[in-house]
């Protein structure tokens, strides 16, 4: 069955046949470094982003890479129905969802002091008793600094601090602001916010804009907001010179009974930015009343339920989905990173960071 | 495992370049969405995991089928050496393209994921969660993706070198079938030389 006339003859003959194979072989070879980045060095990935934040704040092995500092909440959610109107989400339906919480602060460091940003965050992973899940991260603030994935990376390359000084060089932060005017409904905020006493007390905002779609596939933009009921300037434990007073202060309020939000739906107008999450929409959008957040426990994050779990924005059940918002599909890409990240050091693989005591308070 | 045929059945030839298809836009997939932030990043996903198992479903199709048709000898000429490489990297190809959607399936459940394959139809969990295992199972993933990679490349450049240069008839039994690969102008090369029937 071999043609014996093909091996007989001198290999020249074949040169033109081993060039194909080897340009067939480096093109596909070549393709697949483009797409898998390694040959597209000034794409902006999930790696550049988790690494940028490390440069910036240290590598702390086993936390995660950003709002690394945090305690785990539990309880669950107790829809009234009202949404259902506009998603076929089981969350929606009449009845309680269980869920497991998490608040936090932005930052890579698990131990830097409460009071050292005014941001607190709030995240969700709402368990539909269909499997499905819906996971959800929120801030204490109505608006995001900046509107794509590429800016985010900018500004964290801004904010490094110089090695010399061990703070950001203001120069830097001042040339990212100035060419990022999209940043100035965030500064204005920033500018009066305080650091809160509480994590019971604040507003926790979507930021991103997302799709309800309901049971006949009508689809409406919506932002979500968690909003307390609790109200007081804080409890009456004295925190000063305790950095970790939002964790003493939520077990002491839990200790007492549980904390409740109502989760506000903003349903869009046509028009209304969903790819933008610096700009707010008009005040005057309807607003519904899904339910009652109801969080009973909590517990440090080392050991709690939450310590394992990714809160990633992309996870959603059937009925909502994601809008056209950059900021999505880049948040899950990097969660996904410092995921990887820290469950490897968890399971000590070679090649990770060691995790390191907690440092003494100075 | 061979037989006195001399091409792949019909079933067999279909499942192997329809699965070459997949499985190709499979690795393609997989290491583009996780260099991407952009939503390359979520669509790429959403077509990942459903074509994950539908190859996991015709890989084992592909087997059932392979023990009912048994392949083509390889020619009785060929260095034993090659034979060895051909042999270990069609085995190595079978067990990657099982082993991977299982282990991407295993990963999600170990993350505490749901494994969604579209907006509503999900998966049960094939593993306990466990960091420990996530961290374990997706370093797999991608490992052995890797290795799938340079197995495919290894096996296209074998495909090429039998057709091209050995002209012994290992590629044609792929691409044509028994009957016909007497009548049809073989395909596959499309420079000056042309494959000769290799049939006696």
């Amino acid at each position: 069955m071999h043609d014996p006339s093909a091996t007989d003859t001198p290999p020249k003959r074949h040169l033109g046949s081993w060039a194909l194979i080897a340009a067939v072989v480096a093109v596909t070879v070549g393709t697949f470094g483009y797409v898998g980045g390694w040959l597209a060095p000034h794409r902006l990935t999930p790696k550049r982003i988790v690494d940028q934040l490390q440069d910036n704040a240290g590598t702390f092995a086993g936390y995660r890479r950003n709002h690394a500092k945090g305690v785990c909440v539990t309880g669950y959610f107790d829809s009234n129905g009202h949404a259902q109107a506009y998603s076929s989400a089981e969350v929606f339906a009449a009845g309680r969802t269980p869920l497991v919480g998490r608040f936090a602060i932005p930052g890579s460091n698990p131990y830097a002091p409460d009071s050292s940003v005014p941001i607190r965050s709030m995240a969700l992973r709402l368990a539909q008793a269909n499997g499905q899940q819906w996971r959800t991260g929120m801030n204490s603030m109505p608006v995001f600094p900046v509107s794509t994935p590429q800016a985010f990376y900018d500004q964290l390359k801004a904010q490094q601090p110089d090695p010399a000084t061990g703070k950001p060089d203001p120069a830097k932060v001042a040339a990212f602001f100035a060419a990022h005017p999209e940043t100035a409904a965030f500064r204005a905020w920033a500018k009066t916010a305080k650091p809160s006493a509480s994590f019971a007390t604040e507003n926790y905002w979507s930021l991103d804009a997302f799709v309800f779609v309901d049971s006949a596939g009508k689809r409406q933009a919506v932002r979500w907001r968690m909003v307390p009921e609790a109200t007081d300037a804080g409890s009456d434990v004295d925190n000063s010179g305790n950095p970790d007073y939002l964790a003493s202060d939520l077990a002491q309020r839990l200790s007492q009974g549980p904390l409740r939000w109502h989760l506000l739906v903003t349903l869009a107008q046509a028009g209304d930015p969903t790819n933008d999450a610096t700009r707010e929409w008009p005040a005057d959008r309807p607003t519904i009343d899904a339910g009652t957040l109801v969080l009973e426990h909590t517990e440090p994050q080392e050991s709690g339920p939450c310590r394992d779990i990714n809160y990633d924005p992309l996870v959603l059940p059937d009925g909502i989905e994601a809008s056209d918002d950059p900021l999505l599909p880049a948040r899950s890409a990097a969660y996904a990173d410092s995921y990887l990240r820290r469950t490897s050091e968890e399971a000590h693989l070679p090649g990770t960071a060691v995790a390191q005591p907690k440092p003494e308070a100075k | 495992m061979t037989s006195d045929v001399k091409t792949f059945s019909l079933p067999a030839r279909v499942l192997h370049w329809l699965m070459a298809i997949m499985i190709l836009a499979m690795l393609f997939i997989g290491v583009g969405m996780v260099a991407s932030v952009s939503e390359r990043h979520d669509w790429l996903l959403r077509i990942h995991k459903p074509l994950g198992i539908a190859i996991l479903i015709l890989a084992v199709v592909r087997l059932a089928v392979r023990l009912r048709h048994p392949p083509p000898a390889l020619p009785a000429d060929l260095p034993a050496v090659q034979k060895l490489a051909a042999h270990a990297s069609h085995w190595l190809l079978y067990i990657l393209m099982l082993a991977m959607p299982l282990i991407g399936w295993a990963m999600l459940s170990a993350g505490g994921y749901p494994v969604m394959l579209s907006d509503s139809l999900r998966l049960p969990p094939i593993f306990p969660t466990s960091p420990v295992a996530f961290a374990v199972l997706r370093h797999m993933h991608g490992w052995f993706a890797m290795l799938l990679f340079l197995t495919f490349l290894a096996h296209m450049g074998a495909a090429l070198y039998h057709g091209l240069i050995r002209r012994d008839g290992v590629l044609s039994s792929m691409v044509r079938g028994e009957k016909k690969a007497e009548m049809i102008e073989p395909v596959e090369v499309s420079e000056s030389v042309t494959e000769p029937d290799t049939r006696p």
